[in-house]
């Protein structure tokens, strides 16, 4: 069980917030962070790092992390930008968390990428690298494993076998999961739980379809394109094209919303 | 043209072997010494950060005739003045800046995650040092490496006030042109002055050129 109850100021681009959290993840739990940019969700991944200072307590199976090192946490993380080793070959770039061989072979298989153990970490494409950046964060058996926005920038295919990577190891090592994400797919695939920050608060917790679903039986898009009789809109990453039935003026950059039979 | 072969056949070679042995001690005493605090000085937030990095700037601004004379006044008691050792310390001190600011420049460069990522995987600030920050700044390391050797080398000021003109123990390259002018020997003052020259171009030029070449490495 992780108890967190932190209060920080943070200076962001819309000026001073404070960052104001408690929160309790059970042992095993997927959680995902999801919000607005700004809203404090990685600097709530670094508090429970060790990487930054707050004011309260982070409790981890009734130990008191305050004053405990980053060093001696045992917790997996895995940064936006990767933060791979560059000197090191994918291998040692395993190795050097933990000298056990059979750990970094297993995960190398689970990642696919046995093939380029020896490549150093700038010949390897985005996808290889966030898969490296993963199996590394395995290496130390973490009893926590931090994910922040571990699946931006990549295309949709590679975007799902991640999804099921993830899911696959965070059941391999029973690990509690914390995962910064803004795409809804990803947290309804992967998450038991999700919280939603704004401004440094959470502001709705739930299960994802709890968070994410509407009552209301709309959906909202931005028109992209008019022509004669029919606009494009974008629905989600979803494109459609709609017939105006009435003799209403639309323009490119609209919000509208349609109807839906489908929404939750 | 015979009348200067005849000056290479004789030329009196001690005063740059004097010169590169006093560069080579210099850079590698300040490099043990000075990783440790570009280390430091690149990790930390302190308030007093910008008081030690003024510090350590101070020989860029210096008359080299300042330093010099605190340098005597420091070494009066400790029996250094006009000696070889005396000459290693002193510039240690004048070339300070020329190894701590390319290091802490290279440490500073670098991807703050991938530091993290070593801290996160249980090792300590000396340890992610030796195996993770110094293995990525080749190009940093080098400069400072370098340029820290070819500016001992090229030192004059602060030598002259401490060291003197002691034949095999402080008449250094820079020194023994400046004497041979003084003697209006004109003809040695060149070759001397020329082959300064063509040293200090050589290791700018391989510094450029690894440099380039790792840029090349990492952009490729």
């Amino acid at each position: 069980m992780i108890s967190l109850k932190i209060n920080k100021t943070l200076c962001g681009a819309k000026g001073e917030m404070n960052l104001e959290v408690d929160l309790k993840i059970k042992q095993g739990e997927f959680l995902a962070i999801s919000g607005e940019s700004g809203a404090g969700k990685s600097t709530l991944l670094r508090i429970l790092a060790g990487l930054e200072e707050a004011e309260g307590d982070v409790i981890v199976n009734g130990q008191n992390w305050r004053n405990f090192p980053v060093q001696k946490r045992q917790i997996g993380f895995v940064f936006q930008d990767f933060g791979l080793f560059e000197n090191m070959s994918v291998e040692q770039n395993l190795l050097f968390v933990a000298k056990d061989r059979a750990l970094a072979k297993e995960l190398l298989e689970i990642t696919q990428l046995r093939e380029l153990k020896n490549r150093k970490p700038n010949t390897l494409s985005g996808g290889q690298k966030q898969r490296l950046a993963l199996a590394r964060a395995f290496m130390s058996r973490p009893k926590i494993l931090l994910l922040d926005e571990p699946l931006s920038a990549l295309n949709h295919k590679m975007r799902v076998e991640l999804q099921k990577e993830i899911v696959k190891l965070h059941k391999r090592f029973g690990c509690t999961t914390l995962m910064v994400s803004h795409d809804a797919s990803d947290i309804y695939r992967m998450a038991s739980y999700v919280i939603v920050m704004e401004l440094g608060k959470i502001i709705k917790e739930g299960t994802a379809k709890d968070v994410f679903s509407t009552n209301s039986s709309y959906l909202s898009g931005e028109i992209l394109e008019v022509q004669k009789d029919i606009v494009v809109v974008l629905v989600g990453q979803q494109l459609v094209e709609l017939k105006i039935s009435n003799n209403k003026q639309f323009s490119v950059g609209d919000h509208i919303e349609l109807e839906s039979y489908l929404a939750f | 043209m015979h009348e200067l072969f005849n000056t290479l056949l004789i030329l009196d070679l001690a005063p740059f072997a004097l010169s590169f042995k006093l560069a080579t001690i210099t850079t590698l005493i300040l490099f043990v010494v000075t990783l440790p605090l570009a280390w430091i000085l690149s990790q930390s937030k302190s308030k007093i950060k910008p008081i030690i990095e003024s510090i350590v700037s101070l020989p860029l601004v210096l008359p080299p005739s300042v330093l010099g004379f605190y340098l005597l006044v420091a070494f009066s008691s400790f029996d250094l003045a006009f000696t070889f050792k005396g000459l290693v310390v002193a510039s240690c001190f004048y070339s300070l800046p020329f190894m701590v600011q390319p290091l802490q420049g290279g440490f500073e460069s670098l991807n703050k995650n991938m530091i993290e990522s070593s801290y996160i995987a249980g090792k300590s600030k000396w340890i992610t040092l030796f195996r993770v920050a110094l293995p990525n700044i080749k190009p940093a390391l080098m400069t400072a490496l370098i340029i820290t050797f070819a500016h001992t080398v090229g030192e004059f000021g602060v030598v002259l006030m401490i060291g003197g003109s002691i034949p095999d123990e402080t008449r250094v390259a820079s020194i023994a042109i400046y004497d041979l002018m003084n003697n209006l020997e004109y003809g040695k003052a060149h070759i001397y002055s020329a082959i300064m020259l063509v040293i200090s171009f050589f290791v700018l030029l391989s510094v450029y050129i690894f440099n380039h070449k790792q840029f090349k490495g990492v952009h490729r």
